[in-house]
């Protein structure tokens, strides 16, 4: 078959995550400057100022402004894009749930960031994760050519589920480190990512009142017909996320197709076919991990991973079909729920309870705040994770990895 | 001096065109201000044009799903988020190579407090859209609480016992220091005046402000049928001044002029009523300290006086 005419360029995860939006010829952008998402604000209006990207620009005064821009955008039927961090996608917060409740396939790069206080501008996950539940589709990418691959698929899978998508990425670890990343053709992209058709257009022929005020039950319309209330749509949101996983898989495969790379669909492995003994993570800190598995093979212990790549919609159930064969799953968040433990932790034990043989878990907190994870201290946690379980411990309280205290 | 721009030929009650695309049986309280102001920007918008309203008496008024009051497109959103989400309809339509007059319209607590943010970046990008604050003086949806716009002596519900301490936030000034294309005062007891002002701003391109003091019967306290005499009385007394601001260009001198009964007064040159015969008239200044009043009256003549004094062409 003919190789895809590419191009390979040496790029920041943040030039990644701009020249792809370029691809997918966003219509609407609105960013505010971020560290360290600020390089993509400024690739973007580099692009549209020497016209390389026909787009309307809004230089917003704020992260509330800019998902409201791309909000206004979406609903008359213009691509938006915007990209943020911490802070910022915290301002956003509002928006971020509205977005989700309006059904807009908005697209958003998180450059995932500490969030404050104290003040941090380096990676954790705290950001996304706290919106998990806003009803975006979450994806975490492991590396730059991810980012680029992914975002040119979030288009895909936000407009089909009209369901807006996070694509996540790890501040400086992948924002501002360059890597070589294969730029697909933009005749390629179109032909992979058709233009975006509304649910609704607002126009002035036929004037619609959207995201008014619903009451407690059903009500009927003019003409007497029972339409949903304010439940029933926040279940077709959830109807969309069930569908989401199919759809997820479908368009990674497809473009699988196109450019000749997959990245998994929902979640991704490496050397997990015999592994007794899991790693689990989301973002960068997984890549970091298939280091560390080849390390533990060499020391004899049977590793490997199983990454999460697509956070919201959890990927419960391929978890659940991948991890019974362990006997012992290490997961390590970059994030933590105060009070209980790492999301991703409690989520993987939550989708392995239905399962009658199921291993254990571990939870490990790693990398708050730029804290670098070296691939010898999830080595070390997992030996003493394996000790652990050897020993009996099958529940253990969350470790914090390389915590000075 | 600016040359002033050509004045358009005021139009006459008669003459505003009959349609309504506010329909009746609506959810506004009895003798709703807003009711009157929204049917009179229907009529001058003509239809043509896409609403963005936040959460306000306004979104009352729209309706509850599946029923809607109005035959306008009619985006909802966010409390702050107006201006802006404004300006992304805007940049969304330009994107798609369509056109039509897109209208944020807001409450005086959605624009002058929790909105302002975003109004003030809209503004100093000079983003495609006309920007209402209907201006009702208090956060009337929620209860009658308190805003920056709530005049000196209310009592509101956030200011129960002592009324408002301060002077009200003023608008105009603040979009006049964004040197934006037009700025306009309106009321809607003088619904030819305000009918004009819309039909002007949706000629123009960039951003346009248009402020209309809206009487709330609940909130304000006074009768329902007297709610065209309590707009009248704001004017008469000057807490409320009909003007309009002209820029032809960022970089022009504004033209500022007085309209319609404002104007009438000015140009008869005769004093405004006492401020005390429209804080009388409702019961939320009931109350109200003598040097309160004392104050206000001193703002309200200060003020006039400035604006008879900018105004070249009385």
């Amino acid at each position: 078959m003919a190789v895809p005419k590419t191009n390979t360029d040496i790029l920041t995860g943040n030039e990644a995550m701009a020249v792809g939006a370029k691809l997918c010829r966003v219509q609407v952008v609105a960013a505010y400057p971020i560290t360290p998402q600020s390089q993509v604000t400024e690739n973007l209006s580099q692009f549209v100022e020497s016209g390389k990207l026909k787009a309307q620009y809004i230089t917003v005064e704020s992260e509330h402004s800019a998902l409201s821009v791309c909000i206004g955008a979406s609903t008359v039927g213009a691509r938006a894009f915007t990209a943020t961090s911490a802070n910022g996608l915290a301002y956003m917060c509002e928006l971020i749930h509205w977005a989700a409740g309006a059904r807009l396939p908005i697209v958003m790069g998180c450059v995932n960031r500490a969030m404050a206080a104290p003040w941090s501008v380096l990676n954790d996950q705290q950001d996304s994760m706290s919106q998990r539940d806003a009803g975006w589709i979450q994806i975490y990418a492991r590396n730059n050519q991810e980012i680029i691959d992914t975002l040119i698929q979030a288009y895909r899978i936000a407009e089909q589920l009209y369901v807006p998508v996070m694509v996540c990425y790890d501040g400086y670890i992948l924002s501002h480190t360059v890597m070589p990343v294969n730029v697909p053709s933009q005749k390629d992209v179109d032909k992979f990512l058709p233009a975006y058709v509304p649910h609704t257009i607002l126009k002035t022929a036929d004037p619609r009142n959207i995201n008014q005020v619903t009451l407690a039950d059903p009500r009927n319309d003019a003409t007497g017909v029972l339409c949903h209330g304010y439940m029933e749509l926040r279940y077709l949101l959830a109807e969309a996320f069930q569908k989401a996983p199919d759809v997820i898989r479908r368009v990674d495969e497809e473009y699988g197709k196109t450019f000749r790379r997959c990245w998994g669909g929902m979640t991704w492995a490496y050397r997990d076919e015999d592994a007794e003994v899991l790693l689990t993570a989301a973002g960068s800190i997984a890549s970091e991990a298939t280091v560390a598995v080849d390390a533990l093979r060499a020391q004899g212990v049977k590793a490997g991973v199983r990454a999460v790549r697509v956070y919201r919609p959890f990927p419960a159930k391929e978890l659940a079909e991948h991890m019974n064969r362990a006997k012992l799953v290490c997961v390590f968040d970059k994030s933590l729920s105060y009070g209980y433990q790492g999301p991703i932790c409690a989520d993987v034990k939550a989708a392995l309870y239905a399962s009658a043989e199921r291993p254990a878990v571990h939870g490990f907190v790693a990398g708050l705040g730029g804290r670098d994870v070296k691939a010898r201290e999830l080595v070390e946690a997992v030996k003493q994770s394996v000790a652990d379980y050897d020993r009996g411990v099958t529940d253990k309280e969350t470790g914090w990895i390389n915590c000075q205290i | 001096m600016s040359k002033l721009p050509e004045q358009m030929k005021p139009t006459r009650l008669a003459d505003i065109p009959r349609t309504e695309r506010m329909l009746p049986g609506n959810r506004t309280c009895a003798g709703c201000g807003l009711g009157i102001v929204l049917r009179y920007i229907f009529k001058a918008l003509d239809g043509e044009a896409i609403l963005v309203v936040p959460a306000s008496c306004l979104t009352v008024l729209g309706g509850m799903y599946p029923v809607s009051s109005v035959e306008v497109p009619w985006l909802n959103v966010t409390f702050p988020s107006t201006a802006a989400t404004a300006a992304g309809v805007a940049a969304g339509l330009k994107a798609l190579g369509k056109r039509a007059t897109v209208v944020a319209m807001a409450g005086d607590g959605g624009t002058a407090d929790i909105g302002i943010q975003g109004l003030s970046g809209a503004a100093e990008r000079n983003e495609d859209l006309l920007y209402i604050c209907y201006d009702n003086e208090a956060y009337m949806n929620t209860g009658t609480q308190r805003s920056g716009a709530t005049p000196m002596g209310a009592r509101t519900a956030t200011t129960p016992v002592l009324g408002k301490q301060q002077r009200s936030k003023d608008m105009v000034a603040i979009m006049e220091a964004h040197a934006v294309r037009y700025i306009a005062t309106a009321c809607p007891s003088y619904p030819d005046d305000l009918y004009d002002k819309v039909r002007k701003a949706k000629s123009m391109t960039g951003t346009r402000y248009i402020h209309i003091t809206t009487p709330c019967p609940p909130g304000w306290t006074f009768g329902t049928h007297e709610t065209v005499k309590m707009g009248r009385l704001a004017v008469d007394t000057g807490s409320a001044v009909l003007l309009e601001i002209e820029r032809p260009e960022a970089t022009a001198p504004a033209a500022f002029r007085l309209t319609g009964r404002s104007r009438t007064l000015a140009k008869r040159g005769s004093d405004l009523k006492p401020l005390s015969e429209f804080l009388n008239a409702q019961k939320r200044f009931r109350g109200i300290a003598e040097e309160e009043v004392r104050q206000m009256q001193k703002h309200v003549n200060a003020r006039w006086k400035e604006y008879i004094g900018r105004d070249m062409s009385l």
